[in-house]
């Protein structure tokens, strides 16, 4: 398979979760769109260490992982939070920054 | 060498699938799952392009570990379906709009790239690129630092986790609220 089709597929799965980031309203379904997001960029990393055959390249997309795994737990942290003070889980709702 | 082709299909389609699934879907345990065969075709496209490491890793941490999480949260939240947005806002049509934009850009950037070696097989490797022994010697020489500051990373959101989602002083005697999506928004003063 040439690289192309790799980077062409990544480039497809980063603007799907573009367009769910903006579209969706509940927060667990944004960050999921999130992790699409990071996963198109994994996906590009790894085809273009093919393609230089260097395994940096892999590093990098592993340090992504890190990186989501991250973004993860406060993302889930946060809304455990809201949940806890009655608040409704919903992006629009959500205006203000107090706790 | 077909078989390679087919199986690129076949999971770029199954990726694409689970990535639409993600977004479409209302329910949000339907979308959690959605995510999960979407990370395992990834995995196999890993695989294809010779990231066995990264592909174990990709099955194991992230839809083993961290897609769990996400089930408990859902769960433990109650995964309700979410609420339509009224069909004339602005932004569930800027937002697709916006997604077609990227695409086109990146399709452009691709097709006026100067890199050559876009249409070619890569670089000749030998069989143990990506093992977890070249990537394990890159982590620990070349790239100490940054797996160091990794780490830190981890430990600081696993933290900061623990301080979010803490049971707080003054809501705890309390009986837990019936269906927070449903109620109506009422804030409740909190004493940390």
């Amino acid at each position: 398979m040439d690289i192309v089709w790799f980077v062409v597929l990544s480039a497809f799965i980063f603007c799907i979760g573009a367009a769910g980031v903006i579209v969706r309203r509940d927060p667990l379904v944004i960050l999921l769109c999130l992790e699409l997001m990071l996963n198109g960029g994994n996906l590009a990393l790894i085809a273009f260490a093919r393609m230089h055959g260097s395994e940096a390249g892999q590093v990098f997309a592993l340090i992504v992982m890190v990186i989501a795994a991250c973004e993860v737990v406060i993302g889930l942290g946060l809304i455990v939070a809201m949940y806890r003070n009655r608040l409704r889980i919903d992006v629009d709702e959500m205006t203000e920054l107090r706790g | 060498m077909w078989f390679e082709q087919v199986l690129f299909f076949i999971a770029g389609a199954g990726a694409l699938a689970g990535a639409l699934g993600v977004v479409m879907l209302r329910n949000p345990f339907y979308c959690v799952l959605s995510l999960v065969a979407h990370l395992i075709t990834l995995a196999v496209l890993f695989l294809l392009l010779q990231a066995a490491f990264l592909a174990a890793a990709q099955v194991v941490v992230y839809a083993g570990a961290v897609m769990v999480l996400y089930i408990f949260v859902v769960a433990y939240i109650g995964g309700q379906d979410e609420a339509m947005r009224p069909d004339d806002s602005l932004i569930s049509s800027f937002g697709p709009l916006f997604a077609a934009a990227i695409g086109v850009e990146l399709c452009f950037a691709l097709i006026g790239t100067g890199l050559e070696s876009l249409d070619t097989r890569g670089a000749d490797v030998g069989p143990g690129f990506g093992s977890p022994g070249g990537i394990g010697s890159l982590l620990l020489r070349r790239f100490l630092v940054p797996f160091e500051a990794a780490s830190y990373l981890l430990l600081v959101a696993a933290v900061g986790a623990v301080v979010l989602a803490r049971r707080r002083r003054g809501i705890e005697d309390e009986p837990p609220p019936p269906t927070p999506r449903e109620a109506p928004a009422e804030t409740v003063e909190v004493r940390v």
